[in-house]
């Protein structure tokens, strides 16, 4: 085990008697503890940080009208109600009669969107978004997003009636979800 | 003693290069991401295809968390003094300057206005392990929140603000509506609510106009 010296006695200058040998340093220098800090700062960076930039989407809401005369008619023909129940089911309806309501989901609305939207007069078409109590934020979110991939130009975000609250859990109850 | 000496190899390798690429590494994480914000709870943002980015500056935001509780939180430390000057006053708390000082560098406030002299009493250790009950929000007309957000705007005073809304997966729709509903009667009718980014899905109009503005780029 006699090679950490790197001059031994071999090597060296003779440089005569009396003159010290001079040292030799070694140029090369350990970098081990260089590597576990630069590794320690990566993982700690990678710990706190995130790398995701979240986006934000815009919602404008109407102000609320007192008097019922200055709120906005729908007409019939281009109203499409989206009724957001639990469990992620969706209920939709044509027109103004909320009896008519149909089931569907979040993977299948798109395309009654999209039926709708190539239906119906572009000026006339409005969707009204009733989320239920028991819709979840991501609901409401996914169906406003909903609106903006399929370029629906009127939305509303409207509270649910009583009565269609009823018939949405009188739907639910009797598909058996 | 052998007669052939087997030349005996350096114990140590050269880690130049492995520290080089660590430390390339490390600037890349360094440059390229954010600090996490300190968030009271963790919260998972749906996804949406919006594209705009979330405001860097003076946001006032509202977090509802799983269970419906929400917390309030402003990045502005000058109108945070401002909005807690105001809101000392108006609901008259009696809180002492420290005790504001305190609520400006609390990174979200979760407590009812009664509640709000003894949690600021805390100290930093103690207001991590304190379970907020939420800024109550409990019926249309905003509850608590109505304050908070009434008095953030007084501070702001017709400066831009923006109202930032931001809400787990699993949130009941009610807690949100009487979020919004607190804002509404403030007569604010714009919000942002936060998500995480995802891509149009092909075939849908969206996607189509996302593919010719950027054809119309790349021309």
């Amino acid at each position: 085990m006699a090679s950490i010296e790197g001059g031994g006695d071999g090597g060296g200058h003779k440089k005569g008697p009396g003159v010290k040998k001079a040292k030799k340093l070694s140029t090369t220098v350990d970098m081990t503890p260089m590597v576990d800090l630069g590794f320690l700062l990566i993982t700690f960076f990678i710990f706190t940080t995130t790398m995701a930039q979240p986006t934000a989407m815009t919602l404008f809401l109407p102000k609320d009208v007192d008097r019922p005369e200055d709120q906005n008619k729908v007409k019939e023909t281009g109203a499409f109600t989206i009724l957001l129940a639990g469990k992620d089911n969706i209920f939709y309806y044509e027109g103004l009669d909320p009896t008519q309501l149909k089931s569907t989901n979040f993977q299948k609305i798109r395309e009654e969107i999209i039926r709708k939207k190539q239906s119906t007069n572009p000026e006339d078409l409005v969707m009204i978004i009733k989320p239920s109590e028991d819709a979840t934020y991501k609901n409401t979110v996914d169906i406003l997003d909903e609106m903006t991939i399929n370029e629906i130009k009127r939305y509303a975000m409207v509270d649910i009636s009583p009565q269609e609250f009823e018939l949405v859990k009188i739907t639910q109850a009797a598909s058996g979800n | 003693m052998p007669s052939v000496k087997i030349k005996k190899h350096a114990p140590q390798n050269d880690m130049t290069p492995f520290v080089d690429v660590a430390f390339l590494i490390l600037s890349f994480f360094m440059l390229a991401t954010k600090f996490k914000p300190e968030d009271p709870v963790e919260i998972k943002t749906p996804n949406s295809v919006s594209s705009a980015p979330a405001p860097e500056k003076d946001y006032f935001t509202v977090q509802i968390d799983k269970e419906g509780k929400a917390y309030i939180s402003l990045d502005n430390p000058e109108f945070s003094m401002k909005m807690i000057e105001n809101v000392n006053t108006g609901r008259n708390l009696g809180l002492t300057p420290a005790e504001m000082k305190v609520f400006v560098n609390s990174p979200s406030i979760g407590v009812p206005f009664n509640q709000l002299k003894s949690y600021l009493q805390l100290d930093a250790e103690a207001q991590k392990k304190f379970k907020s009950p939420g800024i109550p929000v409990e019926d249309s007309t905003g509850g608590e929140m109505f304050f908070w957000v009434r008095d953030v705007l007084s501070a702001y005073s017709g400066r831009k603000l923006n109202l930032v809304v931001k809400a787990d997966n699993s949130t009941k729709y009610p807690a949100f509506k009487n979020v919004l509903n607190a804002f509404k009667k403030n007569d604010q009718n714009k919000f942002l609510l936060i998500t995480s980014p995802e891509d149009a899905p092909p075939g849908t109009a969206l996607y189509e106009t996302r593919q010719k503005a950027q054809t119309k780029k790349a021309e």
